[in-house]
């Protein structure tokens, strides 16, 4: 019971958090936002190499690696096509006066 | 051991916080999401650390998954082109929520969803999981044009849904309840594990029946909407994992999928509730006056001589149809070329002008636009007062004053525009007459004073205005 209320208190704080975090990000870095705290909830793939750890059956050793693939895919994908996203982003020219004739 | 994990879970939750949080600008969001993935390092490592397997063939079984894994997320993140970035999100999307739910799944065949909190949040896990899984598939496919493209719906729809819903519900129940309400109906065969396959079914053909609908322009919402769930599913697989890793990042995510949400929703005036229960508003309704209107018809060299002489400041308005006739670069072009020429320039972008929230910034951004000429609705509508010229591009709804008309029933009524009807000039750059997406005419065409059309194709257009600017 314990355990659990100190899971819901931190369930509350995060969502507190996280709504404190996104309000601040800027509409024309939205897609990379999206991408990248889709990579985050990847980490669920950590989740899937326990299943296949404790695993002995042939059933369970399948869903494993199903889902260790997909979350692979999800973390190595996510970080990756983000980084690529923000390197586009270049930053401001100078501003070099320009004058006519 | 116990503490250490704990403990590098607790620095990996630390650096996905912070990594978000650098995303606020453009600066160091690079940094941020590099940040954050080392967070992921981390948790991975300390994993690996302390996991004991239970069979010699587990790890070969995870490093090989991890590579499979790996290398298809990495070569597909590398291929995509900037305007397929929605279908790729949805993809990422979709498999994580696959995993999350395959996880849970394996929790309940393993017997260790035992308690009533395992089991309830165990069981949310699949639903949303399985749901977010099957939905970014179909997603996945309307914006890759595989197939469902546009809306697809069946008589009964709501109907179907509801009752698949309904049989979610009841199954869950039977699992709490150990079996005992699949006893008492006489179905002894539905045991908790067998109702939770069920589920798992049940929950990933409702994801199907929940995206056909929606069509094309609505995307935007089903991905922040779908990005929700999964972040949703993580969280809830954070409390049968007991791990806090999970949980908060989860949990971010959760929150950062409801923003978007909201913010797509809001941008496109309508409640996210007849976006997702009545799929695309019924296009068309436009035949009233049929009667042919006279309209201000240009051409690129006219565009150009206004551009040229009597145009000081200038905001270009970019819609998805220019992605669609790949017309960035020469956008880009005519943007330098009227800077040479000692002109303002800055870009007027609406929060759904893409497929995904952000996305024609992405767009904007890849074909060299400076980040700093990039605005926001909010931030630009003041500006259009002062405004000599707007260049629509491939874009209506988004700028359409029609959204303004109270009198007026249409689908894109409430919806915030772009309010360029301000500015001294207006030229759309468009093929046709044709009302946009909604199906709603445009008065801003008939004005013969303030706008010029200048029929083309996007990227065609573009160029010759360019050309003509140079022979000035």
């Amino acid at each position: 019971m314990e355990q659990l209320l100190t899971q819901i208190a931190i369930f509350v704080i995060a969502a507190f958090l996280g709504w404190e975090l996104i309000s601040r990000v800027p509409n024309m870095l939205h897609t990379p936002l999206m991408s990248a705290t889709n990579a985050i909830h990847g980490i669920v793939l950590v989740g899937a190499i326990i299943v296949i750890a404790t695993a002995s059956d042939a059933f369970t050793l399948t869903i494993g690696f199903i889902a260790v693939v997909f979350g692979a895919m999800n973390v190595v994908g996510g970080f990756w096509v983000t980084n690529r996203m923000l390197g586009m982003f270049r930053p401001p020219k100078p501003r070099v006066m320009k004058r006519k004739g | 051991m116990q503490a250490a994990t704990f403990l590098a879970y607790l620095v990996a939750a630390a650096l996905f916080i912070t990594g978000i949080r650098r995303l606020r600008t453009p600066e160091t969001a690079r940094s941020g999401n590099t940040l954050a993935a080392f967070g992921m390092i981390i948790a991975l490592v300390a994993t690996f650390l302390v996991t004991d397997v239970a069979t010699p063939l587990s790890w070969p079984l995870i490093g090989g998954g991890i590579l499979i894994g790996a290398v298809i997320g990495a070569v597909s993140a590398q291929r995509v082109p900037m305007t397929g970035m929605p279908q790729m999100v949805a993809a990422f999307n979709g498999v994580g929520g696959g995993c999350i739910a395959l996880v849970a799944l394996s929790e309940f065949y393993q017997g260790r969803a035992e308690t009533w909190v395992a089991a309830l949040t165990g069981l949310l896990t699949v639903i949303i999981g399985s749901l977010s899984f099957s939905g970014s598939v179909i997603a996945f496919s309307k914006l890759q044009e595989l197939a469902f493209s546009g809306s697809v719906v069946f008589p009964l729809q709501q109907v179907v849904n509801a009752l698949i819903f309904l049989s979610i519900l009841v199954l869950s129940a039977n699992v709490l309840a150990g079996g005992a309400i699949a006893q008492a109906l006489g179905l002894p065969f539905l045991d908790p594990l067998i109702s939770v396959y069920a589920i798992f079914v049940a929950s990933l053909v409702l994801g199907v029946l929940f995206v056909i609908p929606i069509g094309g322009a609505d995307m935007p919402i089903v991905i922040s909407l779908l990005n929700a769930f999964t972040g949703l599913a993580a969280a809830a697989s954070g409390f049968v994992l007991e791990n806090y890793a999970l949980l908060i990042g989860g949990t971010i995510v959760g929150a950062s999928g409801t923003i978007l949400t909201r913010n797509m929703s809001s941008a496109l005036g309508r409640p996210l509730s007849k976006i997702i229960f009545q799929g695309i508003a019924a296009a068309g309704g436009g035949d009233e006056d049929q009667e042919e209107k006279e309209v201000n018809e240009a051409s690129a060299e006219e565009v150009g001589s206004y551009l040229k002489d009597e145009a000081q400041k200038v905001v270009i308005v970019p819609g998805y149809g220019l992605a669609v006739a790949q017309a960035q670069g020469p956008m880009y072009e005519l943007m330098e070329l009227l800077e040479s020429e000692g002109k303002e320039v800055k870009f007027g972008i609406h929060p759904v002008a893409g497929r995904m929230p952000g996305h024609m910034n992405v767009l904007l951004t890849e074909a060299g636009v400076p980040y700093d000429k990039l605005y926001d609705m909010e931030d630009i509508n003041p500006e259009f007062e002062e405004t000599d010229a707007v260049i629509i591009v491939g874009a209506n709804d988004v700028v359409n004053p029609a959204a303004k008309d109270e009198e007026k029933d249409t689908a894109i009524s409430g919806m915030p525009i772009l309010e360029v009807e301000n500015a001294k000039k207006v030229i759309f750059v468009k093929r046709s007459l044709s009302p946009g997406f909604a199906g709603v005419d445009n008065p801003l065409f008939y004005d013969q004073d303030k706008t010029m059309m200048y029929f083309t194709d996007a990227k065609q257009g573009l160029q010759d205005i360019a050309e003509a600017l140079r022979n000035e």
